[in-house]
């Protein structure tokens, strides 16, 4: 059996760790990329600036940057907000930002701009004649949006989700440069201490492996479901 | 220089010529980085992506492993790994590789360069599996031999549906860089970490360096955009 020199029950709960941040990270990036891509495919010229903004500055600058952004900065923008509050109104308000928060914010955030970009392609792809038919038979606009285009978006926007979800999976790993204990961290401690990398890295890029390929079997599953009804070509 | 320019030079103490030299080296560090395990990265990846297209299982097993494994653990990983691995290698100390590896700096280009070459070699194998047959029966029936049809014929047809995806993926390198910095690299962002503390200033530090990176990035994105567009040429409306 593989000797893991104690460290075995550590990175277990590292893992945990990061499947907890990967899914806490794709709740806020689902709900920010349906705002973004409503946003992004409204009348209203404000919002579609917004969003657009939103997902070029995300693109345009890379993951721990921003992470690292989000972690420090947090931390002084709530120690100053702290400090106005207490002078202000005495109001002793204090908040830890610590490195889960953080990663998920910014992962989030992150993985909001692509999920955006995946739903408003998704939104796009339905056809425009089943809305006009929502229409015909006196739905409303929340009515068609409920029942008509997001169960018609899901199946363009599954393919995209799986993929974002494979990337952001990944990105995880990137919380543990800002100290959370995730399976990185412990592997990397503990490769240090032991000054044996091959025996703790491999295990972790192994349990990396088992989620991608889990969750790709499961987003097949999804996809099938989805396209259940779906005549297909070829 | 505009007065209110000069003014704010002058007033700020976080951006004086030091730090704007220090982020100056962080940007070489990370251009030469990216740059250079894209490029032989992309050199590994033409071969491999033509081999992964083999009917042959011994020979394009392999090339899926490897592919299939870079892919799908993260690129820290894989620094971690190769960075702290070397040094465990036996002997490695002796031999002049150890002059080479025991910089920061090469570790990290072979981890980024194994890195890209895996996700490019399956941009380029999807694009070649998308050649269209005729293309390539019109070559056989030229008579020309599978190196030619290669070279002449599927190659410069599969740069073509390549580039779109190949963009992304060189932003993504240059975004994925960033974490030469745990491994004490100076680049851009360990140019700006180290600023951090320095002042004790994490938004100076880390937008700056996030708008040197936007600015990167969308010269990136036009370059690439100038390229798709000479190499669709031949595609675009004649009066357009």
């Amino acid at each position: 059996m593989l000797d893991l020199k104690g460290y075995g029950p550590s990175l277990l709960e590292g893992a945990v760790v990061t499947i907890e941040l990967a899914f806490l990270s794709l709740a806020l990036a689902l709900t920010l990329g349906l705002l973004g891509a409503a946003a992004k495919l409204s009348h209203n010229r404000f919002l579609r600036w917004t969003a657009t903004g939103y997902t070029t500055l995300i693109r345009g600058v890379p993951d721990l940057v921003m992470m690292l952004l989000f972690y420090y900065g947090g931390q002084v923008a709530v120690n100053s907000l702290s400090d106005a509050l207490y002078e202000a109104y005495q109001i002793d308000f204090f908040f830890q930002f610590d490195p889960f928060i953080s990663g998920v914010v910014t992962i989030g955030l992150i993985f909001g701009a692509y999920m955006t970009e995946t739903f408003r392609g998704a939104f796009l792809a339905v056809d425009s004649g089943q809305i006009e038919a929502a229409r015909a038979y006196g739905f409303g606009r929340w009515l068609t949006f409920r029942r008509i285009m997001v169960p018609q978006m899901l199946r363009h926007a599954l393919p995209g989700l799986g993929n974002n979800w494979q990337v952001l999976l990944k990105t995880t790993a990137l919380v543990s440069i800002i100290g959370l204990t995730d399976m990185v961290r412990v592997a990397e401690e503990a490769a240090k201490a032991e000054r044996s990398p091959f025996l703790f890295f491999i295990p972790v890029a192994l349990m990396y492996l088992l989620i991608t390929a889990a969750s790709e079997l499961f987003i097949k599953w999804l996809n099938k479901r989805a396209n259940a009804g779906v005549v297909q070509g070829n | 220089m505009p007065e209110f320019i000069v003014e704010w030079l002058n007033q700020n103490d976080i951006f004086t010529a030091g730090t704007l030299l220090h982020y100056w080296d962080g940007l070489v560090t990370t251009v030469q980085l990216t740059f250079l395990s894209l490029l032989i990265g992309l050199v590994c990846a033409v071969p491999l992506a033509v081999l992964r297209t083999s009917r042959n299982p011994l020979v394009s097993g392999p090339i899926w492993m490897y592919t299939y494994l870079f892919r799908g653990t993260p690129l820290l990983i894989q620094l971690y790994v190769i960075y702290y691995g070397v040094a465990q290698i036996e002997g490695i100390q002796d031999t002049f590789w150890w002059e080479i590896f025991r910089e920061p700096f090469y570790p990290a280009l072979l981890a980024f360069t194994l890195n890209t070459a895996a996700y490019t070699t399956e941009i380029i194998r999807g694009a070649i599996m998308a050649t269209p047959a005729g293309e390539i029966e019109a070559a056989k029936a030229y008579g020309m031999s599978w190196f030619l049809r290669i070279r002449r014929i599927i190659l410069p047809s599969t740069a073509r549906r390549a580039v779109q995806a190949y963009s992304n993926e060189v932003i993504f390198m240059l975004h994925s860089s960033a974490i030469a910095s745990v491994v004490t690299i100076i680049d851009l962002t360990g140019a700006a970490r180290n600023i951090y503390s320095r002042y004790y200033a994490p938004f100076e530090a880390f937008i700056a360096v996030a708008l040197i990176y936007m600015v990167l990035t969308f010269t990136v994105v036009y370059g690439f955009r100038k390229l798709e567009q000479h190499l669709l040429k031949h595609l675009k409306p004649a009066n357009g």
